[in-house]
């Protein structure tokens, strides 16, 4: 066919319509892989330099509160002859002996106490009981916090205004008043509790430890849930979740499935930040004497035995003092790192 | 206006009836009452005392009495403390307390305010890393680490103040410094996020286009919107601190309203930890609702509803 000279008729032959090689499908492929909002998340939370310092620290700390004392030469509740207030690195006249025998001795690293046990190993069994009330108050709260806030916003209305108020009531009423009088008023029924069969584990834990997880669990959730609603009250607009229900999908469904998976930058690090501070009311409470049972040391404990002696021996205040400082100042920032990391509309 | 107050004040009523019956029935709910403790006493004496308070009624004509009787600003008289009145009681202690309190809480607006705006104009820089580090150190440590090692450096080993009572300006320093510590790094860090905030709006940038010194536009501009939440904050903590640490107080032997609160609670002077915790409840209501209202002056568009 000829062609005319001004024809707009592009130029076909066959071989532009050939199946595309292997080499060239490879040049159409997307060059990166999509980032999930984990993966994202945790790398920016590597080049966070602070925030990676404070995962060594906790982790150095727990290393010290849960596997060490379990292979420490000394127990936390041994009290030795004559070791009463030594020293940190001192001997006692026994000891000296011993070692002058030639036998080993390991070294009381921060001294001993009045009772005379050894002062490193109840800083470790102290953090371990700071730590544990610290993260279990915490999930306690997450949990709580977390369902109701979402509750009061999702269903709205007078449901949101009667839950608001009583979390409004919770919040007014001095948190010290419920503390003292819920450890008091639990302390009898849980010691009931501990003969029941079945509930002997209690006494492992010890009841006044029990009782200040109840006493996070009815009080300290508000904050959160004021946290998820005013998230979720945000995100319920949003167009998936009518898209949800349109599809029929139930309350229960949008409420797990939906919104609390899209506020989990929040949850993860109101939660982090949660931590410290419930390791710095077990510390009040202890340091109040209503914290753990005699023989097992919280932190708070140990700092408020050292204040009588504190001319003397103030050591044994400074190392527990410290260390729950630097717990909290580690949470903390990790707390803000994960912030900035999960959740960047918070950034600032 | 005028409706907006009316549902004010009753909504605070409201709140402060819920506070009183739950820390009401919760208290008695506790084993153990005001008398038991006390050494060599015979059971009449015991019963005698309970019908003299009316304790031996049932508990919800105890709570019937006692609502109508605090409705007329009856407190009645302290359980343990014999012959005094829980609101005599109250009015002796709180002075103490606040004035303690109000410097501290002036002390952390004061310092905390300036050094978070400090922060967010120098962001990034050498300033605003020293600032952080003093703030995030603030909270972290606990008012009773605090407290024994400024007993301990200041009090016992310098010298430099006195350990216990309140006679002179020098009492002050070590109480202040251990309650506005906290305070003051969370006003900080609350300042320095909402500036940074406000730093980056269009009319910031519009002022500065127009020609407004930077000296203006930080006052005049930024700060007015950038304090709402450090208003937020400064609300409840007020009330909190005017009441008074029950750790501060006890550490440095100061006779104000925290201690005497938890002491009523540890020897179950019922009468007390109402009076107490109702007033607390009251200065806390009443905060909220100046906090509301300077809400209102800081900012005109924020409708009261």
């Amino acid at each position: 066919m000829k062609e005319n000279s001004i024809s707009f008729q592009s130029k076909l032959n066959p071989d532009d319509f050939l199946p595309a090689t292997d080499a060239e499908k490879e040049s159409l492929v997307v060059m990166r892989e999509s980032v999930s909002f984990w993966r994202d998340g945790f790398r920016r939370l590597r080049r966070n330099k602070v925030a990676m310092a404070s995962i060594v620290v906790i982790v150095f700390v727990m290393f010290f509160a849960f596997i060490v004392p379990s292979f420490y030469p000394y127990s936390y509740k041994t009290q030795i002859k004559g070791a009463n207030n030594l020293a940190p690195m001192q001997y006692s006249k026994a000891e000296q002996e011993a070692i002058a025998a030639g036998e080993k001795v390991f070294p009381h690293i921060f001294g001993t106490d009045k009772m005379g046990r050894d002062y490193a190993i109840r800083v470790m069994m102290g953090s371990r009981i700071s730590l544990i009330v610290g993260i279990v108050a915490t999930a306690i709260i997450l949990v709580i916090g977390a369902v109701y806030g979402a509750v009061a916003a999702f269903f709205g209305g007078w449901v949101d205004l009667i839950m608001m108020r009583i979390v409004d009531v919770i919040y007014t009423i001095p948190d010290v008043l419920l503390i003292v009088l819920l450890s008091f008023a639990l302390k009898a029924p849980l010691e009931t509790l501990t003969k029941v069969p079945g509930f002997g584990w209690i006494n492992v834990l010890g009841t006044n430890l029990i009782s200040i997880f109840i006493v996070f669990a009815l009080l300290y959730w508000v904050g959160m849930a004021r946290m998820v609603r005013s998230q979720i009250l945000m995100l319920k607009e949003s167009d998936y979740v009518t898209a949800a229900k349109a599809l029929g999908a139930k309350n229960g469904r949008i409420i797990k499935k939906h919104l609390l998976t899209n506020c989990i930058g929040t949850l993860i690090v109101t939660t982090t930040l949660q931590i410290p501070s419930s390791i710095f009311t077990e510390s009040f409470l202890s340091f109040l004497g209503l914290g753990v049972a005699v023989p097992m040391p919280s932190l708070g404990s140990l700092a408020s035995e050292a204040i009588n002696g504190l001319n003397t021996y103030p050591y044994l205040l400074f190392i527990p003092a410290l260390l729950i400082s630097l717990i909290i100042l580690s949470f903390n920032l990790l707390g803000d790192g994960l912030r900035d990391a999960f959740d960047p509309k918070l950034k600032n | 206006m005028t409706k907006y107050v009316i549902k004010r004040i009753f909504m605070a009523l409201v709140t402060i009836w819920a506070v009183a019956t739950i820390t009401f029935f919760l208290m008695n709910m506790v084993p153990g009452g005001p008398f038991l403790s006390e050494k060599a006493i015979s059971p009449q004496a015991q019963a005698a005392l309970e019908a003299k308070y009316g304790l031996d009624k049932p508990l919800y004509e105890q709570y019937v009495t006692y609502l109508k009787d605090a409705s007329h600003g009856d407190f009645g008289d302290s359980l343990k403390q014999r012959g005094r009145s829980v609101m005599g009681i109250i009015l002796t202690k709180f002075p103490v307390s606040a004035r303690v309190g109000g410097v501290a809480i002036l002390v952390s607006l004061c310092i905390g305010i300036p050094l978070g705006c400090i922060a967010a104009l120098n962001r990034g820089k050498v300033l605003d890393n020293l600032i952080s580090v003093i703030a995030t150190g603030g909270i972290a440590i606990p008012s009773f680490v605090i407290c024994t090692l400024l007993m301990y450096f200041f009090g016992v080993r310098l010298k430099v103040f006195p350990t216990f009572g309140l006679s002179s300006w020098k009492h002050y320093v070590m109480p202040v410094i251990s309650l506005s510590l906290y305070p003051m790094a969370y006003i900080m860090r609350l300042m320095r996020s909402a500036m940074l905030d406000v730093l980056g709006q269009d009319y910031m940038r519009t002022a500065r286009a127009k020609g407004v010194n930077q000296f203006k536009s930080v006052f005049k501009h930024a700060l007015r919107n950038a304090i709402l939440p450090v208003i937020t904050y400064v609300g409840p903590m007020t009330a909190y601190t005017l009441v008074g640490s029950f750790i501060v107080e006890k550490i440095f032997t100061i006779p104000g309203l925290g201690s005497e609160f938890i002491g009523s609670i540890t020897s179950r002077d019922y009468t007390l930890i109402m009076g107490t915790t109702i007033f607390l409840a009251t200065i806390m209501v009443i905060m909220n609702v100046i906090v509301d209202i300077i809400y209102k002056l800081v900012d005109p568009r924020i409708k009261l509803n």
